[in-house]
């Protein structure tokens, strides 16, 4: 555990001395911030104009729906370009580097290794995103969205973007090569993303599969507010499986 | 004390290194010599327990390499070729996040990270970032940090390739000094250096080993120079002479 934590520790460190945490926690605290101010404008241009009508249903017109809920699916854009950028220093650089063999004649182990790098990337995201809750931390405090349906939400994006950093750290881990390493994982996060699109032509089993693999599907169920054992299964094992093959693809670079 | 015996390591059809076995007793210091490629860095990665040998097998202290990876990895200090430095951080900070990875008692790491930095004269260059460091430097903390954790064994990786001559002298005296208690491999191609520094001479050649002696063996019959030459091209000196005469009979 302590060399978890020292590994976690001297990567996190490695960001903030460097302007690479500043940049990426100012650009995605920023473009939050540009797609909340475009949402809750056009928000509220809409209860302006609804509410000269009478006797029309207005019900979907709420802050959860027209603001938070669109906010979320902005950001989980914008992590799916940002992460593979976090992540593809993680291993390459030290593959790279003679820090490398630094590691692996130290007494440490590889899973110890996977673990505090990942560590290390996950608390850079959780950085983000807890800057980003200042967004519905506002509507709170001058509006009434519903609490659960937020925080639902919020959690999903939260699970989505851990995903998204093991699945960064596995492309990492496989190349010395830091471009590499971010367009892979940004085709595994995009595939992941869209997986579900042929899922209508499909017959059942398959159209079953191909949206159970979907990172969309899981996080629109959270989204609109409902937390279920499955989507919490599914993200923690994607994480799990990503992790794995890290674990293998260092492993194996011994071997060669 | 290590010992090699019967090392083998093949990278696809290429045969890095081929039935490797040399003894080094505790205390003693070898210099590992050899034309580039010969197998050195292989072979002391093996030691290291950086990568695992084809075949053959490597005991640290009595510890198997292999099997016993930790126990080994916690009683060599490894100084690789490029001296593995995280650039962002401090020689302090960093000389403490190697305490840490090797192990070291929590509370000892502070004073394990002073002793190195003052025994490889490091106090005037604690403070700043190790990418800020000239070549010599930075050579010195790669030394600092394979002491941190005052091992038995110390494996160097060319310790003094791309140093200015005052820098060699400096890094030399301070393996002599770290050598006289601790088991030392060094590689290197700078000839004397091995006759300063070490009691013991490999020689290795195309992955094969091609001398084992102690130096005051040798330097009694031949020089150091004489013994490297006939060992790597392989036949005697002579060789080497009638290149060099129609090379200069051209004109």
């Amino acid at each position: 555990m302590r060399n978890v934590a020292a590994i976690a520790w001297r990567d996190i460190r490695a960001v903030f001395v460097s302007p690479i945490a500043y940049v990426v926690l100012t650009g995605f605290t920023l473009l939050s911030g540009w797609f909340f101010f475009n949402m809750l404008a056009q928000f509220n241009r809409l209860v302006a104009q609804y509410s000269m009508l009478q006797g029309m249903d207005t019900t979907w017109l709420n802050l959860n729906d027209a603001v938070i809920t669109p906010l979320l699916h902005n950001m989980l854009v914008v992590l799916l370009i940002v992460i593979p950028m976090i992540t593809m220093r993680s291993w390459s650089e030290e593959k790279g580097a003679a820090t490398f063999e630094l590691l692996f004649t130290s007494p440490v182990r590889v899973g110890e290794m996977v673990l505090g790098k990942y560590l290390a990337g996950a608390a850079l995201v959780t950085l983000m995103l807890a800057l980003a809750m200042i967004f519905p931390a506002l509507l709170f405090w001058y509006g009434n969205p519903e609490f659960g349906m937020t925080a639902a939400g919020f959690l999903g994006l939260y699970l989505t973007a851990l995903a998204f950093v093991a699945a960064g750290n596995f492309t990492s881990s496989l190349t010395s090569n830091q471009i590499i390493a971010t367009i892979s994982a940004l085709v595994i996060l995009l595939l992941l993303f869209v997986i579900s699109w042929p899922a209508e032509g499909a017959n059942e089993t398959l159209r079953g599969i191909l949206t159970y693999l979907s990172v969309t599907e899981h996080f629109r169920n959270m989204a609109k507010g409902t937390i279920e054992t499955r989507d919490f299964v599914y993200f923690l094992s994607l994480i799990a499986t990503f992790l794995f093959l890290t674990h293998r693809a260092v492993e194996s670079n011994r071997w060669k | 004390m290590i010992e090699v015996s019967n090392l083998t390591k093949t990278y696809g059809s290429i045969t890095a290194v081929d039935g490797v076995s040399f003894m080094v007793a505790t205390g003693q210091a070898a210099g590992f010599l050899g034309p580039n490629g010969a197998g050195k860095t292989t072979t002391m990665r093996i030691i290291t327990g950086f990568m695992p040998a084809t075949a053959g097998t490597v005991t640290v202290d009595g510890f198997d390499v292999f099997d016993d990876s930790f126990e080994v990895r916690r009683r060599i200090g490894y100084l690789p070729e490029t001296p593995p430095l995280y650039l962002e951080m401090t020689v302090r900070s960093y000389l403490r996040h190697v305490g840490k990875l090797k192990g070291i008692v929590r509370n000892r790491i502070a004073s394990a990270a002073d002793r190195a930095i003052e025994e490889c004269s490091l106090e005037n260059v604690a403070g700043r970032l190790c990418g800020h460091l000239s070549k010599g430097y930075r050579q010195r903390v790669g030394l600092a940090q394979a002491l941190i954790h005052e091992p038995a064994v110390l494996i160097l990786d060319e310790p003094t390739i791309g140093l200015d001559p005052a820098q060699i002298i400096e890094i030399r005296a301070l393996i002599r000094r770290l050598a006289t208690e601790r088991t030392v491999i060094l590689s290197t191609h700078i000839l004397p250096e091995v006759a300063q520094i070490c009691q013991k001479v490999v020689i290795i050649n195309q992955g094969r080993i091609a001398l084992e002696s102690d130096i005051a063996d040798l330097v009694r019959e031949r020089s150091l120079e004489e013994e490297y030459l006939r060992h790597v091209s392989g036949e005697a000196l002579g060789a080497g002479q009638p290149e060099a005469s129609t090379g200069g009979g051209g004109i």
